[in-house]
């Protein structure tokens, strides 16, 4: 990442992040947005990730998360239980000038509940703010790569919202999630999400790095249960020292 | 909804294990993959599943009863279906590593590999020795047994099949395995633990058959550096169970294009004479009757398991198994959270050997306090088929549940796939580990891309995490 300069030691926890929504909600612009901000602004999409990386610095510890893509395997219902396995926060993004998308989103709130760890923190989030009147007063457009409106459409002035602020709130609070409504064209309220996911991750939930991929990232709770392996570790040993019996 | 494309390079059926390492290989390499099972889950018959769908698969409870609900909340359970567990020096774990697939799974050691002595009451279980220490203090030998048994095990590690001026004057690759034995002075015993406890073969034939000794020491090398490995015994085991295994080489299809479908029934294999080349298939859609998606798409080849295949397998053979859950470890397994207990054939009368594999909360298959027991074998008889199982029944002392179903057949295609364009995979044999299935895995793929498949590299030049 590019925090290059190493500042005083703030615990650091891994937290896995799934993303989920109607096709063409912007999900992974929203995330290239994430991940890109404090970053060269030119730097090409990473397609074909296992799980894209980011930290959030919040003034007591660090959060770092993992974020994972459904690569498609929603389309046709066809996640897997892996995919929902020890997430502890979920993106759940609608397209606020498209009412169906809302009511997909909460299709994929109600499979979160069912699936997923009890503990797991939501956020419900109505993206293309930049399709609405409030846009052009709300935020400046900061930077228009080209690569994160692809999901975006092109209408550019009037107002398309269809859903209102107010609806998708009040159902929000009914289920207990974390809401917010962005652009990930114009940049609006993007970090704002994840800062505020990072923040209601409990205390508790964060021993250390979890998931496979926090164990292999580094120091992660993995070291002190000796019965854990790294299949990637050297296999030296055992190439050619036949049996060890 | 999204469409279906017109055409894919592979269309694949069944979510197994060796359909999704060849959907996860194919797609890295740059096809065009769709894959499809009927089923509403991953994994077809190496899927794990929770306990409340286990007992309705096997239907063992009356009409009415919910005999799941006294063992917690039924997604704590994670029950494989297939008793295997993975050599950690072997081509499954080399496949996983190479593919970075290892990314989404966690492994843990399987605590300890064990062997049965006698029968009945006199029956007794060891430990098979993971080091020279545990060697020179087991029970299995007596010390001057030892010694040749080191000398052995010392000559298998230096073993080079080129260097025909160390195999003891015997010609290696017309010899048996007999001979080899007779070599070294081995005892009966011994030669029972080393076939069956290392080598993993499940019969005797191994010892007769000329020419089969280079593979019998491959087999004892690949035990010995698995367990080299991590130290305990020479398996390891995946997190949530085996049933993330082809979850996770569906992702890195998907990740790579691949397109995947369940809930989705093949309705006709079309032909264009004795070649296939495409297929009709309905996503059935549980939620709204009535609005299922019907679709036909083109395949370059169809690659899939046998029960999509009926009538171009045949039965090999059958497999007994029997799922068991226990609130105990096994006696004498030094109260070990996971294990590999073998009964050798020879030890209780028969021609084929009881596996006993059993794994617990400490891998997250099921509450704490649990553990699943599978207990299997080859099938010798055609009835009361619990009697061939029972010496393993006897290990685990009191059964809480156990799941038995009838014998299950092992297939494997009539056809080679050159003529009608449809590779199809075998059946997860009795062995305790993947090996067969890998070489199955790799057989496929050169049937049927014509060349064989090399998993080394493949990470390389993919981008497999974001930003680190």
């Amino acid at each position: 990442m590019a925090d290059s300069t190493a500042a005083a030691p703030k615990p650091s926890s891994s937290v896995k992040l799934v993303l989920l929504g109607e096709a063409a909600v912007g999900k992974s612009s929203l995330v290239l947005r994430f991940v890109n901000n404090d970053f060269q602004e030119n730097k090409e999409p990473t397609i074909g990730a296992a799980f894209l990386t980011q930290k959030c610095n919040l003034p007591t510890r660090t959060i770092k998360f993992e974020i994972w893509d459904t690569a498609g395997q929603e389309r046709f219902a066809s996640l897997a239980p892996m995919y929902y396995r020890n997430a502890q926060s979920a993106l759940v993004v609608y397209d606020l000038t498209k009412p169906t998308s809302l009511i997909k989103a909460k299709h994929w709130v109600a499979e979160l509940q069912r699936q997923a760890s009890p503990g797991i923190v939501i956020a419900l989030v109505g993206n293309k703010l930049d399709l609405t009147n409030e846009a052009s007063e709300s935020a400046d457009p900061l930077n228009d790569d080209g690569d994160a409106d692809t999901a975006e459409g092109d209408e550019s002035s009037g107002d398309a919202r269809k859903i209102s602020t107010a609806e998708a709130k009040s159902y929000a609070e009914e289920e207990g999630l974390l809401f917010f409504e962005t652009s990930a064209k114009l940049g609006t309220n993007v970090t704002e999400v994840f800062t505020a996911i990072a923040n209601a991750i409990p205390e508790t939930s964060l021993k250390g790095a979890r998931g496979p991929g926090a164990t292999q990232a580094g120091a992660g709770s993995g070291a002190n249960d000796q019965s854990r392996v790294s299949l990637t570790g050297p296999r030296d040993n055992a190439s050619k020292e036949g049996c060890a019996c | 909804m999204d469409e279906i494309a017109p055409e894919y390079d592979v269309v694949v059926l069944g979510t197994g294990l060796t359909e999704c390492v060849l959907s996860g290989v194919l797609s890295v390499k740059g096809k065009k993959v769709l894959h499809i099972d009927r089923n509403d889950h991953y994994g077809g018959e190496a899927a794990s599943v929770n306990i409340e769908a286990l007992f309705k698969k096997y239907g063992n409870y009356n009409k009415g009863e919910e005999p799941w609900k006294k063992y917690g909340r039924a997604n704590d359970w994670n029950i494989d279906l297939v008793p295997k567990l993975l050599m950690s020096s072997g081509e499954l774990t080399n496949i996983l590593v190479s593919t970075d697939v290892t990314r989404y799974l966690e492994f843990k050691q399987v605590a300890g590999s064990y062997v049965q002595q006698g029968a009945g009451a006199k029956a007794t279980v060891a430990k098979v020795p993971s080091d020279a220490g545990e060697a020179l203090r087991s029970s299995l030998m007596g010390i001057f047994e030892k010694r040749r048994m080191k000398s052995f095990i010392e000559w298998i590690g230096t073993f080079d099949i080129a260097n025909t001026a160390d195999h003891k004057g015997l010609n290696i690759s017309t010899c048996t395995m007999k001979d080899v034995y007779d070599k070294f002075g081995l005892e009966a015993g011994t030669r029972d633990f080393i076939g069956h406890a290392m080598a993993l073969y499940q019969t005797d034939a191994y010892i007769t058959e000329t020419g089969r000794a280079p593979e019998t020491i491959e087999r004892i090398r690949l035990y010995g550096n698995s367990v080299a490995r991590y130290g305990k015994s020479p398996y390891i085991y995946p997190l949530y169970g085996l049933g993330e295994l082809p979850q996770g080489f569906a992702r890195l299809s998907a990740i790579y294009g691949g397109t995947y479908m369940l809930n989705t029934n093949v309705d006709e294999i079309l032909y264009d004479g004795k070649k296939a080349v495409g297929i009709k298939a309905t996503m059935v859609n549980g939620h709204e009757p009535g609005k299922d998606m019907k679709f036909e798409t083109k395949a370059g080849k169809i690659l899939g398991d046998p029960s999509y295949f009926q009538d171009k397998v045949q039965v090999t053979g059958h497999v007994l198994k029997a799922i068991c859950i226990l609130n105990h470890p096994l006696a004498g397994t030094n109260d070990n959270d996971s294990c590999q207990l073998i009964i050798p054939q020879s030890q209780v009368g028969r021609k084929n050997d009881i596996y006993i594999a059993v794994v617990s909360s400490a891998h997250s298959v099921c509450p704490k306090g649990y553990y699943i027991a599978i207990v299997s074998t080859i099938a010798e008889t055609t009835a009361n088929h619990h009697l061939e199982l029972a010496p393993g029944f006897e290990r685990l002392g009191r059964i809480e549940e156990k799941f038995l179903g009838p014998p299950i057949p092992l297939y494997e295609p009539l056809e080679n796939g050159a003529n009608d364009n449809i590779f199809i995979s075998k059946s997860y044999d009795a062995t305790s580990h993947f090996e067969t299935t890998t070489d199955d895995v790799k057989d496929i793929y050169l049937r049927a891309e014509g060349q064989p498949l090399v998993v080394e590299g493949l990470r390389e030049g993919t981008n497999l995490v974001g930003e680190d």
